[in-house]
């Protein structure tokens, strides 16, 4: 677009040009965002602003699991109340906070930081998959549990994380397949119809 | 008359993106519509009704609605999942190449029903035991055919004289085999034995009944391999990405089995 042509100053062009950058936010919504900052007291622009600057310079990578974190090793590494003999792989920290929203599992985790997919061109060396390898080798881990997502690329990773685990004698678990909760049999296809038979549990 | 609002084809998933917060792009190709970019709603959250119908390399029969720019897949239901090939590992790799081929040598909205069979019956072959190397190569060849780029190798592609039994050379370049005397002029050519160059002339013209009662040894296999994958690549002007990551485990497959 012409500099020159711009309708509106300067400053604001360039604030929707930046939220048109992220995910989901077409240049409508972009201008819709702008100008409600606009009209914003600048108290809550700044907290914005500081909010976002700040999740980009305290956080890092815990050097354990991978997890997003404010302190390197994370909250959950560091913990003396969880059962560090299991391993929870995922391919992104937000399936941690999922999973732990559930407060059933008192484990470790591992962030994959995603999952292999072939055809993009994401291989074993391109997710954490070597530093699994490494955390494995002490022995005090005696499960692994795969939840990777059950589609393609994830039931893949979990395939190909199954053969390189459990020659080392460790227990190698997948998170069940089947039916969601509060859905109607009938949409659902065959994979996970066939998953779901197959896994089938005395009532 | 104007086109119907809506319509319906079977089709094989054969790529798909992400879009937005919950929905997806993708590749379908069809028998009749050749290949399809449609727009998937919502399958990306886990109560979408139409999300395992949608998954990668499934036989689905699909209803889409015209879109501005892309279509919108309102309907689906699964034809084949193919489920044994995805319950391996090496298979699902193997189906993944398949389908990157296809999606790489196909343009948007040109009916190819041959290759649409020819895909299927693919699909269908890697679901069930047998020499899968062969199938990917008689896919290969046969894949090369409908899409115009069918190798010559029948005579030399310089000096058009009968080829002789005798080791050759594939040259990606010329699209075909070369004398020796010829292949001494030519850059970048591939050595070609005679063994590797009546397979290659075998899976081109015989149907795979015929072509699947060969017995190929691992190196007449990884000869083929070579030639194939550099043609493809020469074609292509790029790399077979899914191609890498079977060669990654092909050469884990090999250091795991003698112990």
């Amino acid at each position: 677009m012409n500099q020159n042509l711009i309708p509106t100053a300067e400053a604001v062009y360039r604030l929707i040009q930046e939220l048109n950058k992220l995910p989901g936010i077409g240049p409508k919504s972009a201008q819709r965002l702008t100008y409600y900052l606009l009209r914003a007291s600048e108290e809550q622009a700044k907290l914005l602003a500081e909010a976002i600057l700040s999740v980009k310079q305290k956080i890092t990578l815990c050097s354990i699991c991978f997890n997003v974190t404010e302190s390197d090793p994370c909250l959950i590494c560091r913990s003396d109340q969880r059962d560090c003999s299991k391993i929870c792989i995922v391919e992104q920290p937000q399936d941690i906070l999922a999973l732990e929203h559930t407060k059933i599992y008192n484990g470790l985790y591992h962030v994959l930081h995603g999952a292999i997919s072939p055809t993009e061109g994401v291989g074993a060396g391109d997710i954490r998959i070597n530093e699994l390898t490494k955390r494995l080798q002490d022995g005090s881990i005696n499960e692994v549990i795969l939840a990777t997502n059950p589609n393609l690329e994830g039931e893949q990773t979990a395939m190909y994380l199954n053969k390189l685990i459990s020659p080392l004698g460790i227990r190698v678990t997948r998170l069940a397949r089947g039916l969601p909760f509060g859905t109607e049999l009938e949409y659902a296809d065959d994979v996970t119809l066939t998953r779901a038979i197959e896994g089938r549990q005395e009532f | 008359m104007p086109k119907p609002r809506t319509y319906q084809t079977e089709a094989i998933i054969i790529k798909k993106i992400k879009l937005g917060e919950a929905d997806r792009i993708l590749t379908l190709y069809a028998p009749h519509l050749g290949k399809i970019q449609a727009v998937a709603k919502g399958v990306r959250r886990p109560r979408s009704k139409l999300a395992g119908h949608l998954e990668l390399l499934t036989h689905s029969q699909v209803s889409l609605a015209r879109g501005r720019n892309l279509d919108t897949i309102i309907g689906s239901q699964t034809i084949d999942s193919f489920l044994p090939l995805k319950s391996d590992l090496w298979l699902t790799s193997c189906a993944l190449y398949v389908t990157e081929l296809i999606n790489q040598f196909t343009a948007d909205h040109i009916e190819n029903y041959p290759l649409f069979q020819l895909l299927l019956e693919t699909m269908h072959r890697l679901c069930q035991a047998g020499d899968i190397e062969l199938v990917l190569h008689y896919f290969e060849l046969h894949l090369l055919d409908e899409v115009g780029y069918r190798p010559q190798l029948q005579q030399c592609v310089s000096c058009h004289s009968p080829l002789k039994p005798v080791a050759n050379a594939f040259s990606p370049r010329a699209g075909g085999v070369l004398c020796p005397r010829c292949s001494q002029r030519q850059p970048l050519t591939y050595p070609l034995s005679v063994n590797a160059l009546k397979v290659l002339r075998l899976l081109q013209s015989s149907d795979y009944d015929t072509a699947s009662k060969l017995k190929m040894n691992p190196e007449l296999s990884h000869e083929l391999d070579e030639v194939m994958s550099h043609y493809l690549e020469y074609l292509l002007e790029r790399e077979v990405k899914s191609a890498v990551w079977l060669d990654i485990l092909r050469e884990q497959a090999k250091q795991t089995a003698p112990s």
